[in-house]
C-alpha cells in the first residue's frame, strides 16, 4: 500500500536522531514549514514503505523540528528509522491535524510518546498553568523532564507502572486519575494508545466529566 | 501469511498471485495453481487430502509446509430474531465476532477486520477492549467460510471490530479473493466495506475495489464530531467526503453514510441542515442507526419518534435516508460486547 498518495511531502535532511532510552528516540531535522502545536506529520524513508503519522514535539518558532518515536520491532518503518543518522535523508510531509486547541489551566493526560503534542503546546508558550499527566513504564521514558519540571513545577506529575520509587506515582495513569479528585470545570486532553484514552475518558466521565470537556488524539 | 501452531502455513485466504508463487517455488505445474485456488474458494472441503485432483505426491509435498487452515467458531449466541452472533478466537488467542443476519430476501454476515480498535470512539464497545492486533486475510475470511450458514450468504458487510481501513491490505486481498473469478466471484455489488474515513487508504481503496463504501459520519460538525470520534482530529469529516466527490467512482460502486442517533447530541434541525449541505453534490444514502446502550457511556440514543422526522427531514430536502432495523438485540449483537465479556472471562 502506498499513502502518500495524497499527503504534499519533502526531502529533508536528518539533523539528529538521539536514543533517548530502550527502542525511544528523537529524530530533528530542519524546519521548513509553519505549524500550530498539536499538528502531525507524515514520515517515511521512501514512498515504497508507507508514512507513520507522528505529533511534532517541538516548539511553533523553533529552528527544528523533534519527532518523538518509539521502535517497533515488527513494525515496517521504525527499525529503519532507528538507523538513521545526521546527513541521511528523510521525507516529511505537510503539516496537518488540528489536535490543537489550547486553553488556560487544561490538564494534559498522556503516556509513552504520546507526550508528544503537549511538549509542542508547551514550547510554543500555549496552555498557561497546565497540568501534565505523564504515564510510563520505566523512569527512562519520562521524556523532557527536565525541561516540564522546570516549566510546570509540581503541575508536573509522573506515573511509572513498573518501576517503584518515591520520586512520582506508582501506578497507572489511569489509576492516578481514579484515585484523585477532578475538576468538572477543566478541559482534559488525552494523547496516546486506543486503551488508555478510552480507559481515562471512561474514568473522567465516570468522576463528572462532561465528555464535551474531553479531547483525545490517538495513536494508530 | 498466518502460520498454524505446528508451523504450517495456511493456504485459505492466499490470492492467485500467492498461489501461483507457491506452485512455483515447489515445483509443481502451473495449472496447479488453478486447481488448488478452485479446491480453496469453489468447493466445501477443508483438508489438502481432499484436493483430489493433484497428485498424491503434489497434495503430500504442500501438506508438509501447509494446512487448508480453516478454523471453527468457539462459540454461537442466538437471537430469537434469528440474528447469530459467531465467536472466533484468532491465531494469538484474542476473540472477534462475526454476525449472521437473516432477512426476508437477504442474508447478511458483518465481520471483524481487527481484533480491538485503536480509533477509540466514544459510542463504540470494541475500543473499550484497545487494540490487539490486525486479522489476516485468512481470519477476515474465516468467518465467511466457517459458519454453518455459509452457503445462504447473500451480503458482506466490512462492519464488525476494529478499522478496516487500519488492516488495509489484508482487507484488499480479501475482497480480491471475494470478488475474482478464480475466488468466490462475488459481485462487488454485495460487499460493503465501512471505515471512519481515513483518508490516504481510502483513496487506495476506491483506487482498487468496486465495493461499496460506507463512511460513519455521525456528526456534521468539526468540533461535535471530534468530542465522539477521536479521527476527526487527523481526517476530517469534510476532508473524506471532499476526496470522495473527486474520486473516479465505479458505476456500481455505492457510497453510503452511517449515521447513529444520539439523543441531542446529534439530531436537531441544525444537524440535518448541515448534513444536507456537506453531502450536496453526491449521490448517496444516509443510513439512521439506533443507538443501543454500552456500559459507561454519557451517550442516549434517540426516540424512534424523532428518528422518523429526522428520516423524514433529510428525506424531504432530497438526502436518500433509511433507518437500519435493529437486530439481535437480546444478544447484544452490536460488535465487540460478546468478545469483550469472553475476555473478561479469560482475565479474570
Amino acid at each position: 500500500m502506498n499513502t502518500w498518495n495524497d499527503l504534499k511531502y519533502k526531502e529533508v535532511l536528518v539533523v539528529d536522531n538521539k536514543n533517548l532510552a530502550k527502542d525511544a528516540y528523537i529524530l530533528t531535522f530542519k524546519r521548513t514549514f509553519n505549524f500550530v502545536a498539536g499538528q502531525v506529520v507524515g514520515l517515511g524513508i521512501n514512498t515504497l514503505i508507507e508514512p507513520r503519522l507522528y505529533s511534532i514535539a517541538s516548539g511553533e518558532n523553533d529552528d527544528y523540528v523533534e519527532i518523538l518515536y518509539t521502535e517497533k520491532a515488527d513494525g515496517k518503518l521504525t527499525p529503519m528509522l532507528s538507523l538513521l543518522k545526521k546527513g541521511d535523508k528523510i521525507l516529511v510531509s505537510s503539516p496537518f491535524g488540528s489536535f490543537t486547541e489550547n486553553n488556560d489551566s487544561p490538564i494534559l493526560i498522556a503516556t509513552g510518546t504520546g507526550i508528544a503534542p503537549f511538549i509542542s503546546m508547551l514550547k510554543s508558550g500555549k496552555g498557561r498553568a497546565a497540568t501534565l499527566i505523564h504515564g510510563v513504564s520505566f523512569p527512562d521514558y519520562f521524556y523532557y523532564a527536565d525541561y516540564l519540571e522546570k516549566e510546570l513545577g509540581d503541575r508536573y506529575i509522573r506515573c511509572c507502572s513498573k518501576f517503584y520509587s518515591t520520586d512520582y506515582f506508582n501506578g497507572r495513569v489511569t489509576q492516578y486519575i481514579q484515585e484523585h479528585q477532578v475538576d468538572p470545570n477543566k478541559k482534559y486532553y488525552l494523547c496516546g494508545v486506543a486503551e488508555m484514552v478510552v480507559d481515562t475518558r471512561d474514568i473522567l466521565i465516570s468522576k463528572g466529566i462532561p465528555y464535551r470537556n474531553i479531547l483525545a488524539e490517538i495513536y494508530f | 501469511m498466518k502460520h498454524d501452531l505446528k508451523g504450517k502455513k495456511q493456504l485459505y485466504g492466499l490470492t492467485f498471485s500467492e498461489i501461483t508463487q507457491i506452485v512455483k517455488d515447489e515445483g509443481f505445474p502451473a495449472f496447479t495453481a488453478k486447481q488448488i485456488a478452485d479446491w480453496l474458494y469453489k468447493k466445501e472441503i477443508s483438508s489438502i487430502s481432499e484436493m483430489t485432483n493433484l497428485s498424491l505426491k503434489i497434495r503430500e509435498q504442500l501438506s508438509e509446509k501447509y494446512e487448508f487452515g480453516l478454523t471453527p467458531f468457539t462459540k454461537v449466541d442466538v437471537s430469537s430474531d434469528g440474528t447469530k452472533k459467531y465467536l472466533f478466537t484468532t491465531s494469538n488467542n484474542k476473540f472477534v465476532e462475526a454476525a449472521y443476519i437473516p432477512e426476508t430476501e437477504r442474508a447478511t454476515l458483518c465481520v471483524s477486520t481487527q481484533a480491538g480498535c485503536k480509533m477509540g470512539c466514544l459510542f463504540c464497545m470494541t475500543g473499550k477492549q484497545g487494540f490487539q492486533g490486525n486479522l489476516s486475510t485468512n481470519e477476515i475470511l474465516n468467518q465467511f467460510r466457517s459458519i454453518p450458514e455459509f452457503q445462504t450468504i447473500s451480503n458482506l458487510v466490512y462492519m464488525g471490530m476494529g478499522e478496516p481501513f487500519d488492516n488495509l491490505d489484508n482487507v484488499l486481498s480479501s475482497l480480491e479473493i471475494l470478488t475474482s473469478e478464480w475466488g468466490y466471484a462475488w459481485s462487488p455489488k454485495r460487499i460493503t466495506v465501512s471505515s471512519i474515513g481515513i483518508i490516504p487508504a481510502m483513496i487506495t481503496f476506491l483506487e482498487k475495489s468496486n465495493c461499496n463504501l460506507a463512511i460513519s459520519l455521525h456528526n456534521p460538525f468539526d468540533d461535535e464530531r471530534r468530542q465522539l470520534m477521536p479521527i476527526q482530529n487527523v481526517y476530517p469529516i469534510q476532508e473524506v467526503i471532499a476526496e470522495i466527490k473527486r474520486a473516479d467512482l465505479g458505476r456500481q460502486q455505492r457510497i453510503s453514510f452511517e449515521y447513529i442517533m444520539f439523543d441531542g447530541v446529534n439530531d436537531t434541525d441544525k444537524h440535518v441542515k448541515a448534513l444536507v449541505k456537506l453531502l450536496s453534490g453526491l449521490k448517496c444514502r444516509i443510513n439512521l442507526i439506533r443507538f443501543h446502550s454500552i456500559p459507561l457511556t454519557p451517550l442516549k440514543g434517540t426516540p424512534d419518534e424523532r428518528i422518523m422526522e429526522f428520516r423524514n427531514a433529510l428525506t424531504t430536502k432530497g438526502v436518500f435516508t433509511t433507518i437500519r432495523a435493529s437486530r439481535g438485540q437480546d444478544i447484544q449483537a452490536a460488535c465487540g460486547l460478546l468478545s469483550t465479556k469472553e475476555m473478561g472471562k479469560n482475565n479474570s
